[in-house]
């Protein structure tokens, strides 16, 4: 009954295949089948966003989700950023903005960010504190990192991030 | 930790899960979003010999206008719901709780029939679903019945669904005109789950509610439905004296749990908090209309 089962996904854009047990997280399979290993797994119980992926254009906790959950999905990860060795604007500002210190927690910094950006239209920096809130980091206090997301929307915006409005 | 040995069955269609369901019982567990389960399979708190994952069933996730209420399906995302205009127009008090749930990737994934039927204390749905009445639709390979909010949840992590049934839709009543919405929610940290919670939605003719609805999360056992507080609302209308007396209700009818986060002096006090704000920033809300 739980022998391991054959699951096809694309990820990064790139068609791949492999086994799992019904137990084994997306997580695990990400870095230990497939060899993904720029997502990190950090608590196992969807509270630190270090694992966080973009399954089928959202942002999701992958450690909170079975492998064989993902057939068929396309899945971005954080090697699927940078084009080559050039990084995606993004991960520039992250450098720019000294958005990390051990890096452990980028991985789902990044995805996290990408979701929150790129599926608003625009975004308050009460926003961007609530949306970046869903990931934890323990080096740099997030000043960094805030400062990193909110010239990142500006950017896909092509305008100044809106100013201190509350939302409620 | 990792999830312990356990199968995973894949149905694609509503009676296929319930033939499963029906066969292996309490073996199994029903994997809607997993935002809540899968962190117990993690800690090994859970241990079911097989998930019946409600993924890829076909038909569970739609949101409906039904004239007078919404159908919303058991697997519907809390995201869908979080962005989808039918229910900003007919139930704006489910899409705003719907903010304070966890963060975005936890409702990318999380469903309204999963958190629903989890019934935690602290969560925001149930508040949501006793203040406006919805209805629970039930399925098993015996037919189908509907379960009203007020006997749906049962005690803590516990509704009355049988061990055959899965909840598959929700009639969520629309919203009458004249109405303001609020839900506010105290918690340490945005995302947390919340230390009190409350829902508000009042309805107004000649400037006088004749409708309130009030719900606290957070504040015992399940969430409750402050019918008290409402009756104080309904009598004096909206006034710092009438949300003062229903706030003092409010945290009356409140039989909180002490935890490491807070006390229950201080949660039952905070209960009274939210209740106060909710009446008052739905009554705003109603404006002009009021």
């Amino acid at each position: 009954m739980t022998a391991p089962r054959p699951i096809s996904l694309t990820v990064n854009g790139e068609r791949l295949k492999g086994e799992a047990l019904p137990r084994m997280l997306l997580v695990d399979f990400l870095r230990d089948v497939l060899g993904k290993t720029g997502t990190h797994v950090g608590c196992e119980h969807g509270v630190c966003g270090a694992c966080t992926v973009i399954v089928d254009g959202m942002a999701t906790r992958s450690c909170l989700m079975f492998a064989v959950q993902a057939q068929g999905v396309e899945i971005l990860t954080v090697e699927g950023l940078a084009d080559g060795e050039a990084l995606h604007p993004l991960q520039k500002l992250f450098s720019e903005h000294r958005a990390l210190q051990c890096g452990f927690c980028t991985p789902g910094m990044l995805m996290t960010a990408i979701d929150l950006v790129e599926n608003n239209n625009s975004l308050s920096e009460d926003d961007i504190k609530i949306g970046m809130s869903a990931a934890l980091c323990r080096c740099t206090g997030y000043e960094g990192i805030i400062k990193a997301v909110t010239s990142y929307a500006e950017q896909v915006y092509d305008k100044p991030a809106r100013g201190k409005e509350n939302n409620g | 930790m990792k999830p312990p040995p356990l199968d995973i069955c894949t149905p694609t269609a509503v009676s296929e899960a319930l033939s499963l369901l029906s066969e292996y019982g309490t073996d199994a567990r029903l994997l809607a979003g997993g935002q809540s389960l899968v962190p117990l399979l993690n800690f090994r708190l859970s241990r079911p010999e097989i998930l019946i994952d409600l993924n890829r069933v076909a038909g569970l996730s739609f949101i409906k206008d039904i004239g007078d209420h919404l159908e919303i399906g058991a697997m519907t995302r809390e995201r869908e719901i979080e962005n989808n205009d039918l229910i900003g127009e007919h139930a704006p008090l489910l899409q705003e709780a719907t903010t304070y749930i966890a963060h975005l990737p936890i409702r990318s994934r999380g469903t309204i029939g999963g958190s629903l039927a989890n019934a935690d204390p602290a969560a925001e749905y149930p508040a949501v679903a006793l203040a406006l009445d919805f209805v629970f639709v039930a399925q098993s390979v015996r037919g189908e019945r509907k379960i009203k909010a007020t006997e749906f949840f049962e005690d803590i992590l516990t509704t009355t669904l049988q061990p055959d049934e899965i909840l598959t839709k929700i009639i969520v009543p629309k919203i009458p005109n004249n109405s303001g919405t609020a839900f506010v929610e105290i918690a340490r940290r945005h995302g947390d789950f919340a230390l009190a919670g409350a829902a508000a939605q009042i309805s107004f003719k000649n400037h006088h509610p004749y409708e309130a609805r009030l719900s606290v999360c957070g504040a015992g056992p399940t969430a409750i439905r402050l019918l008290a507080a409402e009756k104080m609302i309904l009598r004096d209308g909206v006034s710092q004296n009438s949300i003062k007396a229903a706030a003092a209700a409010a945290s009356a009818a409140a039989d909180p749990m002490a935890d490491p986060h807070a006390s229950t002096s201080y949660r039952r006090r905070l209960i009274g908090v939210v209740v106060s704000r909710a009446i008052a920033k739905a009554a705003e809300r109603a404006g002009e209309n009021r």
